[in-house]
């Protein structure tokens, strides 16, 4: 799956859990909470919502792998191979 | 653990946002109310041919669309509602009317500083500052420290009646507790109503079951109406399965009990000593809702809220009779945006009631003490909306015996017991409690308390 995708996924996910975030102008390598104004329960969700759809746990020591899109990418890349 | 089979007692606001919050991420959940209407204390019934809310007064916590990080938005998107399916419609304004003195306050909190600048000179600074301590305080932290809401406010306002004044709306919209209010309490409904502010979904409290149901239903959560849980069986520590009113047993892997912390301790198979008078609440309600033929506004009533006490003390008990007519909360649909249109005039009236006085009535006597006290509480409102009752085209009164028969609530306790458990753990394991009893109330309180616990004992931890 290519990062562009993956990327897609992710503010997929985002735009389902905060859907006031202005998701138009996200810098992949900056902090997702900064940028949008997450909280940890907002995290909790987009975590229960990768697991929802595509099977992917994310261990609790894993969450900040999840920081930026960037980081959500390279981390979540690999686990989400064989889906199209 | 997906296939967990949860059980949650009662399709209140708080039943159905755990419901949904663990449907939605894939766990078996089947909601089981006892009543034939979803909704628990906010809900509706049917009158000649017109459809009755009760409990929803306005919803709090109102902010603008695009306002971030509030409760509101916070839960919507929790709940993954849009916020168009609430259709909520800002109050116009609202009031605390006391002998002597008026505040007004709307969804801009300045009208509220502007109003206490002009009647308590001297004020306006100390409360801006008692607003900023309030909104600094985490009021979302598991362990808070004890405190006194009426101490803090003495603390804040060197001017007594206006601390009276502020704890009326926040203690009628959010305390169990006689006298006096637990800080956090404080801080959360402060926030909730000032703040932020009030509003009302277009169709009532209707439009936000439906919603609610349908969402829970669509994450593929059960419902079962009109059929009670009798028991919890409990070995070894935990709930093992639930038998329902029905006679069918089910098993079950969690319990979430939205039916009160007392209220579900006497469901548990091992219990046999009722819990002690002392540990319950005793707030309740009658409410006399009025249908007009036109809208309040014509009385002189266009506050969209009301919150009135004779006296410059706000005693906030249970009263030694019946009801407490010399303080009380009216609310007029009407007097909230959008709501120009609405067929008739509505006005509710609600006073603090003294369960007992209810409970042992006979069908007559009931039904006599109804009429009187409708009456007479009514005769109270007239005082703000002189001759509205020539233009009553029907009435009905609920009292804290309706709040009892619908909800199960011990004494009719509109809030519960007044000591709360923060972290909805029970003594069993596999048992919580969310809702009313686990601190939070109002609509958005019982709701986000749903969505907490769900988060808390199941979500964050699978």
């Amino acid at each position: 799956m290519g990062e562009q995708r993956i990327r897609q996924i992710v503010l997929d996910i985002i735009s389902l859990v905060a859907p006031d975030a202005d998701l138009s102008n996200v810098r992949d390598e900056v902090p997702l909470r900064e940028q949008l104004e997450l909280d940890s329960m907002d995290f909790l969700d987009i975590v229960m919502e990768l697991r929802k759809r595509y099977r992917i746990e994310v261990p609790k020591e894993d969450y900040p792998k999840l920081a930026s899109l960037a980081s959500c990418v390279a981390y979540l890349g690999p686990q989400l191979q064989g889906h199209a | 653990m997906v296939d967990e089979q949860v059980v949650i007692i009662g399709a209140g606001m708080s039943g159905l946002a755990a419901g949904i919050r663990l449907a939605h991420f894939g766990k078996h959940v089947l909601i089981v109310e006892k009543h034939r209407i979803p909704g628990g204390l906010n809900s509706y019934y049917w009158r000649n041919g017109r459809r009755m809310d009760v409990g929803l007064h306005a919803v709090t916590n109102y902010v603008p669309v695009g306002r971030k990080q509030a409760p509101l938005p916070k839960l919507l998107s929790q709940l993954r509602l849009a916020r168009e399916e609430l259709d909520l419609c800002p109050q116009r304004w609202s009031e605390i009317r006391f002998p002597g003195c008026t505040l007004r306050f709307s969804n801009d909190i300045e009208l509220l500083f502007s109003d206490v600048r002009d009647r308590f000179p001297g004020q306006v600074d100390r409360l801006r500052r008692l607003t900023q301590h309030v909104e600094a305080f985490d009021d979302k932290r598991l362990d808070v420290e004890p405190g006194s809401a009426r101490q803090v406010l003495r603390e804040y306002l060197s001017e007594p009646l206006l601390a009276e004044m502020i704890l009326c709306p926040v203690m009628y919209y959010g305390c169990a507790r006689e006298h006096d209010m637990e800080f956090v309490h404080f801080a959360t409904t402060y926030k909730s109503i000032f703040c932020e502010g009030l509003a009302r979904p277009r169709d009532g409290v209707q439009r936000f079951i439906g919603a609610l149901v349908k969402r829970y239903k669509a994450a593929g959560g059960q419902l079962r109406l009109g059929d009670g849980v009798a028991r919890l069986d409990v070995h070894g520590g935990r709930v093992r399965g639930v038998r329902l009113e029905s006679g069918e047993e089910l098993p079950c892997d969690l319990v979430f009990s939205c039916a009160g912390y007392y209220e579900t301790m006497r469901l548990c198979s091992d219990v046999k000593e009722p819990p002690a008078a002392a540990d319950l609440g005793r707030l309740s309600v009658i409410e006399a809702i009025s249908i007009l033929d036109r809208p309040p506004a014509d009385f002189g009533l266009d506050a969209a809220v009301v919150f009135f006490n004779d006296a410059e003390q706000f005693p906030y008990a249970c009263p030694s009779g019946p009801v407490e007519t010399g303080s009380g909360v009216i609310c007029c649909p009407n007097n909230f945006e959008r709501h120009e249109d609405l067929p008739e005039g509505v006005i509710r009236s609600t006073a603090l009631a003294r369960y007992e006085d209810w409970a042992g009535l006979g069908d007559e006597e009931y039904a006599r003490a109804k009429r009187e006290w409708c009456e007479r509480l009514s005769t109270r409102v007239e005082s703000f909306a002189p001759g509205f009752r020539e233009h009553v085209l029907d009435s009905d009164l609920f009292t804290p015996r309706t709040i009892h028969r619908f909800t199960g609530r011990l004494n009719g306790a509109l809030y519960g017991a007044p000591q709360k458990l923060r972290d909805g753990r029970t003594r069993l394991d596999n048992l919580f409690i969310c809702g009313t009893d686990q601190g939070l109330v109002g609509i958005v309180g019982a709701l986000l308390s749903g969505i907490w616990m769900a988060n808390l004992h199941v979500l964050a931890r699978s």
